[in-house]
């Protein structure tokens, strides 16, 4: 029996993109070393393995690298054996994808921006965010999962609404997922943050609060909360 | 899969038209219904509430929405004996495919779009965004180096994803001022081959003058000349 290469995970320990590689590998059973990224002074493993972007995550199979998270959660599904992450029928995976899809680019930015910014401008990405949440809180549709009984790949591509909208509603004491509208969605939150798999790699409340304080100086998140905005 | 396959398209799409070829390809059968974007069909509203954008497939009444999920599903559910595959088997070239006609979307339509998109006058915003949309090109045509398609020998899943951008190289020409002949002739006669021997393409792109009007209309329309 020949042993699979070995597989290293480059990445930030606060990074929610991070995280979803990271997720993938502990519920397909794939044991892997994470190797953690100083992204103020990017090394060379990684800029070598990812020239194009210079972003974490990066997957190191053996000699591949893969970059792109939910490139490299669909890597993770069809490179090892263990239980299927997306799900069988063409139909269901390509709503699956679509909600991912959706995510990263309708919904990310909008909602980085709800806790980024004050006033009429915060109000204004508030209601487009729970516009879009409530599309997603329709999704569950009565399913523990967003995958069904199990976790899969859309809870995992949406799992930035679990630890880390609750530590930025925290910081912030601005409320979203706590609204009234989306009792499943939170339901869903406390049940992928209590999977055994993904407990293995979820960074803890404390942790995250302390790396984004540390980072959230005003003058950057001013840059940020500006630079996200001119890309819409 | 069975059942009827309805096409909602804009013909100088380029995510729409990947998907044509993607049925074409496949040797799919299918009905096209062209939508007039600044007047949207009730159909096009209800099929993708979430975006109002084309492309949609619609397969036995039942959407699916966005252009690269359209192509994977198509790979999925059209794989019956002779249709060839859009993806290749392996998991690490499917990695590969994905992460670059995920790059096509972020890099070179975002840069493209600023090219032609920008108020007359904006010199510096242009001259911006044909830096970006140079570089996106060469990026692209680095990945490409010496094989006649992305896909290797044959089409694959991202010449697909890239080649309905070729009509609308000239556009980016003539409002960012420089031809991707000369910056990126590799590319060039990619795009060129893909046409040439694939019928497929051929017969879903639109001609590159065409896309042009398209686009002058659109900035008559938008107030930006």
């Amino acid at each position: 029996m020949s042993s699979s290469p070995p597989v290293k995970l480059i990445g930030h320990f606060a990074s929610p993109f991070v995280h979803r590689a990271a997720a993938a590998l502990r519920l397909k059973g794939v044991p892997y070393e994470f190797i953690q990224e100083d992204l103020e002074n990017k090394s060379e493993l990684m800029l070598a393995n990812n020239p194009i972007h210079k972003k974490v995550p990066v997957l190191l199979h053996g000699d591949r690298a893969v970059c792109e998270s939910l490139v490299i959660v669909e890597y993770v599904d069809e490179a090892f054996d263990g239980p299927p992450l997306l799900p069988a029928d063409p139909y269901d995976r390509a709503m699956a994808r679509f909600w991912a899809h959706f995510m990263d680019t309708k919904c990310r930015t909008p909602l980085v921006l709800s806790f980024l910014t004050e006033g009429e401008q915060q109000e204004g990405f508030l209601k487009e965010t729970k516009e879009n949440l409530a599309l997603l809180e329709a999704q569950l549709d009565g399913k523990r999962f967003f995958g069904g009984d199990s976790v899969g790949y859309l809870d995992i591509a949406l799992s930035g609404m679990s630890r880390w909208m609750a530590v930025f509603e925290e910081m912030t004491g601005v409320s979203l997922l706590a609204d009234d509208d989306f009792a499943a969605l939170r339901r869903w939150a406390k049940e992928y943050t209590s999977n055994e798999a993904v407990m293995q790699c979820l960074p803890g409340i404390e942790q995250i609060k302390g790396h984004f304080s540390a980072t959230a100086k005003k003058d950057k998140v001013k840059a940020v909360a500006t630079a996200m905005q001119q890309q819409q | 899969m069975e059942g009827v396959v309805v096409l909602l398209n804009c013909f100088v799409s380029p995510f729409g038209n990947r998907v044509r070829i993607a049925l074409k390809f496949k040797g799919v059968a299918y009905e096209e219904k062209a939508e007039n974007l600044a007047a949207k069909s009730p159909l096009l509203l209800s099929s993708n509430p979430v975006h109002a954008k084309v492309p949609v497939l619609i397969v036995d009444g039942k959407p699916v929405c966005e252009s690269l999920v359209i192509l994977e599903f198509i790979d999925d559910g059209f794989s019956a004996a002779g249709a060839p595959p859009l993806l290749p088997a392996d998991p690490y070239a499917r990695a590969h495919a994905r992460f670059w006609a995920s790059y096509v979307d972020t890099k070179l339509n975002e840069a493209g779009m600023r090219v032609w998109r920008s108020p007359k006058g904006a010199t510096a915003a242009v001259e911006a965004a044909r830096k970006d949309t140079v570089a996106a090109l060469k990026t692209l045509e680095a990945e490409l180096g010496g094989k006649p398609y992305f896909g290797g020998d044959a089409l694959g899943y991202v010449d697909v994803a890239l080649v309905p951008f070729a009509p609308w190289f000239l556009t980016y020409e003539r409002f960012g001022g420089f031809t991707v002949a000369a910056e990126c002739p590799a590319l060039a006669a990619w795009a060129d081959r893909c046409v040439r021997e694939n019928t497929c393409v051929a017969e879903s792109l639109p001609e590159a003058e065409h896309v042009f009007q398209f686009v002058c209309g659109m900035r008559k329309a938008f107030g930006l000349d």
